[in-house]
This record gives C-alpha cells, sequence and structure tokens, in this order.
C-alpha cells in the first residue's frame, strides 16, 4: 500500500479518563484507506523531549466519515504532548505502515479477539472490520483495572464482549487467559494484540489447542517504514522488521518459547 | 553529482523505501545501507534508545550480504537516475576487499563508502577507523582492488580525527565522509537495566551536530580531498554550516525517520540560501566561515 505524509486536522480529542485519550482526525482529502493493524506515525511537536514520531495503531477508521481514530495511553512526555492537542489542531502523519490480520476463508469461523492495556486499540478496528464483512467475533477485554477497561461500548457493537481484571475491578479477577470462556468455548482463530506477556500466554493457549493464532507486536522502533531496522523480532526467516513484516505475526513464525 | 545533498547509509534502506514520499533521483548521491561479504542477522532487540535530541542504535550492520544486494537489490535500483554508493564493512582487510571487489564489477554504481567506523560489531568496523596502522592497510589494500570514486567514513571516537584523515588521503581516498555515530549508552533507571542489547551503541541526531562541525572543520583543513559532513543535519541551515566548515557535501541521516521528505528541504533551502546571500554556487560557501 502506498504510504502518504499527510496533516491530519484533529476532530476532537476525546479524554476517556486520566491514562487515555482518543484522537478522531480527519481531512479535507479522502483519507487513504486503512486495515486493521496497521499503524500511523505521528510527529509530536513542541516537546523537547520527544525526538522521534510515535508509532500508533490504528483503533478505527470510518471510510464514509473520512475519520481516523487513535486510542492513546499516556506513557511518557510525547503521549502526553499529543493529549493536549485541540479540536481544529493539525498533526502530521505517516500512514498506512505495516500489514494487516490474516481473515479466514470460512464465515462461520469463530474468531476470538482478545485485547489487553493499550491494545485494545486495533481489536476495535479488527472486530468493526471483521463485522463488515459478515464475521461473528468475540472479544476478550483485560486490563489492569476498571481505569483500563475502555471503549467497551464500541466495542459490543460488533459482537459480545468478556472481561477481565487483574485487581477485580471490573469483570472476572484475573488475566485474560484465566478467563472462564476460554474453557467453555472453542474457537478457530484468536487475534490479539497487549503487553508481550499477555500475548505470549495467549499463544501459548493458542498453541496446544491448534489454534490459529496472531499477534500484533509494538516494538519499539525509529521510523516505521523499514528503513532503520532498529524494531526486528526474532522470526524463524530471522530478524525481521515489526514495521513492514509485521506488526502482525502469525505465531507459527515467532520464536517464542510456548 | 547534480547536488551536495546525499543521504546516510543505514537511514534510507536501498532507496526505494523512500519513493513513495519524493522522487528520489532527485537527492545528490544515495548511501545505501552498509553491506558485508556475508548475510548478518545484526544485534539482538532492542537495538533504539531514544535519547535527549537524538537516538542510540545498535543495528549491528543487519544485511543480506553482498551477493543477495547484487542478485536482488542492485537490479532494482542501477536505474534510479542518481550515484548510488555502496558503504563496505568487514571483518578483516579481507572482507573488505572482496566485497570491494564484487562492488567494483557493478557499472552503475559510481563509487563505495568504506565503513572503517561502525561502533556495533564486535569484529572489524571500527577498530579499523581508530587507529591510523589499521586505517591505513585497509584503505590501502581496497584501493588496490577499486577502481572508482573510494570516499572513506570516519569514526568521531578518536583522539586526533585529523591524523586519521591524513592516513587514508595518504593511501588514495578520493574522499572522506565524517562522523559516524559517536558511542554512548543509555540506562533505564527504573529496570536498572542497558537501554540496548549490547549495552552501548551509536548515537545520532542534533545530539551530535557540534562534535561533527567541529570535526569536519578538522579534516577540511588537513586534507585536500573533498570532505562529506554529516551529523545531525535536520534542515537547510545545518546543512549550511557543514559547508561552511569545509565541507563539499552533506549527508542527511538520522532526520530522514522523522521527516522522509527532509533532503528534498535541505537541497531546496540551501538554494535559497545562496539566492539570499547572493552567491553563484555552492562552491562559493565551502569552507567560507570567517574567523
Amino acid at each position: 500500500m502506498k504510504k502518504f505524509i499527510l496533516d491530519l486536522i484533529v476532530k476532537e480529542n476525546e479524554h476517556i479518563n486520566e491514562h487515555y485519550f482518543v484522537l478522531k482526525l480527519t481531512s479535507n482529502d479522502k483519507l487513504p484507506d486503512m486495515l486493521p493493524g496497521q499503524f500511523v506515525e505521528i510527529k509530536v511537536e513542541n516537546s523537547p523531549t520527544t525526538f522521534l514520531r510515535r508509532p500508533i495503531s490504528v483503533n478505527f477508521y470510518d471510510k464514509e466519515l473520512n475519520e481516523l481514530w487513535l486510542l492513546i495511553q499516556i506513557v511518557g512526555d510525547g503521549t502526553r504532548k499529543l493529549s493536549e492537542v485541540q479540536t481544529g489542531d493539525t498533526l502530521n502523519l505517516i500512514l498506512p505502515l505495516g500489514n494487516t490480520f490474516s481473515i479466514p476463508k470460512d464465515k462461520n469461523a469463530r474468531l476470538l479477539l482478545i485485547g489487553g492495556g493499550v491494545g485494545f486499540a486495533p481489536m476495535l478496528f479488527l472486530g468493526a472490520y471483521l463485522n463488515d464483512l459478515g464475521y461473528n467475533c468475540e472479544f476478550l477485554l483485560g486490563g489492569r483495572s476498571e481505569a483500563n477497561m475502555v471503549q467497551l461500548n464500541e466495542f459490543k457493537r460488533y459482537g459480545e464482549v468478556y472481561t477481565t481484571t487483574e485487581d477485580g475491578s471490573m469483570g472476572e479477577k484475573g488475566y485474560v487467559t484465566q478467563h472462564s470462556l476460554l474453557q467453555k468455548k472453542q474457537f478457530d482463530m484468536i487475534y490479539t494484540c497487549g503487553p508481550t506477556p499477555m500475548m505470549q500466554a495467549v499463544a501459548s493457549y493458542a498453541h496446544k489447542r491448534n489454534i490459529a493464532c496472531e499477534v500484533s507486536l509494538e516494538n519499539m522502533m525509529a521510523c516505521g517504514f523499514g528503513t532503520c531496522l532498529c524494531c526486528v523480532t526474532d522470526t524463524v526467516d530471522g530478524n525481521l522488521c515489526v514495521c513492514t513484516e509485521g506488526p502482525v505475526f502469525n505465531i507459527t513464525k515467532l520464536k517464542w518459547q510456548i | 553529482m547534480k547536488n551536495p545533498v546525499m543521504t546516510a547509509s543505514g537511514t534510507f534502506g536501498y532507496g526505494t523505501e523512500y519513493s513513495d514520499f519524493f522522487d528520489i533521483s532527485r537527492i545528490g548521491g544515495i548511501v545505501v545501507k552498509g553491506i558485508t561479504l556475508r548475510n548478518r542477522e545484526g544485534n539482538a532487540y532492542p537495538r533504539m534508545a531514544e535519547t535527549p535530541s537524538g537516538m542510540l542504535n545498535a543495528v549491528g550492520l543487519q544485511n543480506r550480504g553482498i551477493d543477495h544486494f547484487i542478485k536482488h537489490i542492485y537490479p532494482e535500483i542501477k536505474n534510479v537516475n542518481t550515484n548510488i554508493f555502496v558503504n563496505v564493512n568487514g571483518s578483516t582487510v579481507e572482507e573488505y576487499i572482496e566485497v570491494a571487489e564484487k562492488v567494483n564489477d557493478l557499472d552503475k554504481i559510481p563509487g563505495i563508502e568504506l565503513n572503517i567506523s561502525c561502533p556495533n560489531v564486535k569484529e572489524g568496523g571500527m577498530a579499523f577507523g581508530v587507529s591510523c596502522p589499521a586505517a591505513a592497510t585497509v584503505v590501502r589494500e581496497v584501493r588496490k582492488v577499486y577502481s572508482r570514486e573510494l570516499m572513506v567514513k570516519l569514526s568521531p571516537n578518536v583522539t586526533s580525527i585529523a591524523e586519521i584523515a591524513r592516513v587514508v588521503e595518504d593511501e588514495g581516498a578520493d574522499s572522506i565522509s565524517l562522523i559516524n555515530t559517536l558511542l554512548g549508552m543509555a540506562i533505564d533507571a527504573e529496570s536498572r537495566k542497558p537501554m540496548l542489547s549490547t549495552v552501548t551503541g551509536g548515537l545520532s541526531g542534533p545530539a551530535i551536530k557540534p562534535v561533527a562541525l567541529r570535526m569536519v572543520w578538522q579534516v577540511a583543513q588537513e586534507v585536500k580531498i573533498p570532505v562529506v559532513g554529516m551529523g545531525g543535519i535536520m534542515n537547510a541551515r545545518d546543512a549550511i554550516e557543514f559547508f561552511l566548515a569545509g565541507a563539499s557535501a552533506v549527508q542527511i541521516g538520522t532526520a530522514n525517520f522523522i521527516d522522509p521528505t527532509v533532503s528534498m528541504k535541505v537541497l531546496e533551502g540551501i538554494e535559497d540560501y545562496l539566492n539570499r546571500h547572493k552567491f553563484s554556487s555552492i562552491y562559493e560557501i565551502i569552507g567560507a566561515m570567517t574567523i
């Protein structure tokens, strides 16, 4: 897919809570097509300690509304500065970057989308996309506590939502892989994005039951389009760039000890 | 060269990665990602850390080797209408020679950049660029087998950059490029662990520009061959400073990651500067700093 460098307009900066916000961006021109799993690289202005762009997963893309959503967690100076943008501001983005999830041929495939923390972001777009294509999907979303459980109403539009929190403040207490759903139901395909230990636990669950599984990695990167070679992950084909060969990988390709 | 703005090795892939963003044939020269004799997987992740006004990297020359380049990449880029330089690396003098010999057979490659300054490999690399006898040997031996433009990329991690430059010129280099990255490190205070898998890495970006400028100035005074300046150039003004210090051309590196079109902006900005100051050519500002 052709990559673009675009100045997009902030339509809305929706603060969910003190940790998360959603930037809703648009343009006077038609936004380029984007696929679930893909990401953008945002330039952060007026933050002296933020030298590089910030890679952010596409949270939602509405072709008709010409709108792109980015769910962002405030983790440092760069994301804090981004959290301060106002409606009408412009942001410079490089997009779309990276690959996408694979879609099963069987429309009746039982699909489970597992998100953890800010890893919810691509799962919403993937769920919406799968829905558009006529697939049913279910979401298993987990976080440290209730404050991490964002966009649940959006998720509910596209499928059944199951929740876990480590402190038990919402849904079942524990990790996503401990949720009773996984004991009760069978799935044909699992997609996941979240902290690496969580994705590894999910990958291990899938691997042991012979369930196809794709994970979306979020390694640190300098460029986002395959030239700095900083974001590599170790695969059966050697070190591959997460930005161009990923961020989505089938677990059979990764050298995870699962 | 059609203009004095080049892109630096390791920051511009093989050029084609940028062709979505602009017409890469407008660049004066492209130095492709460092190439070694054999496939190298590079260092383990994490390989990058953002630092104040810059970044550390420890990629470790990941590449598929010269034969892969010749077979798969060269055919894709050989007709791009600009000067494509191959950045040549080795663990031993013999490896440098073998890669240079193979590149010598490529008609559409007008020159090589001999990298004796990579700080991220265990063997070779920077070891050749921090001692005068080692630098002399590798330049002399490669000169014997390589007939086109031989540019040698120097390491800033030395006591006297002018001495290394002198040796490199004496052994037959056609030009000198500098600086490669400065050896540095970063620690995550919370986890008490290094930020890079290799602990140390190469620092680039605006943080190193004053060091680069100083070294370009010292080298330009020492040698007669052209000097290609780089190190933290983010815009045309930065580039102008390198010309004033004595560089005949510049390379844009880390800035490509942040703005993929930066080299075109630098090029246009240089033209504006020349017009504004009524210079008829870039040659009038090379080494034109007045003290």
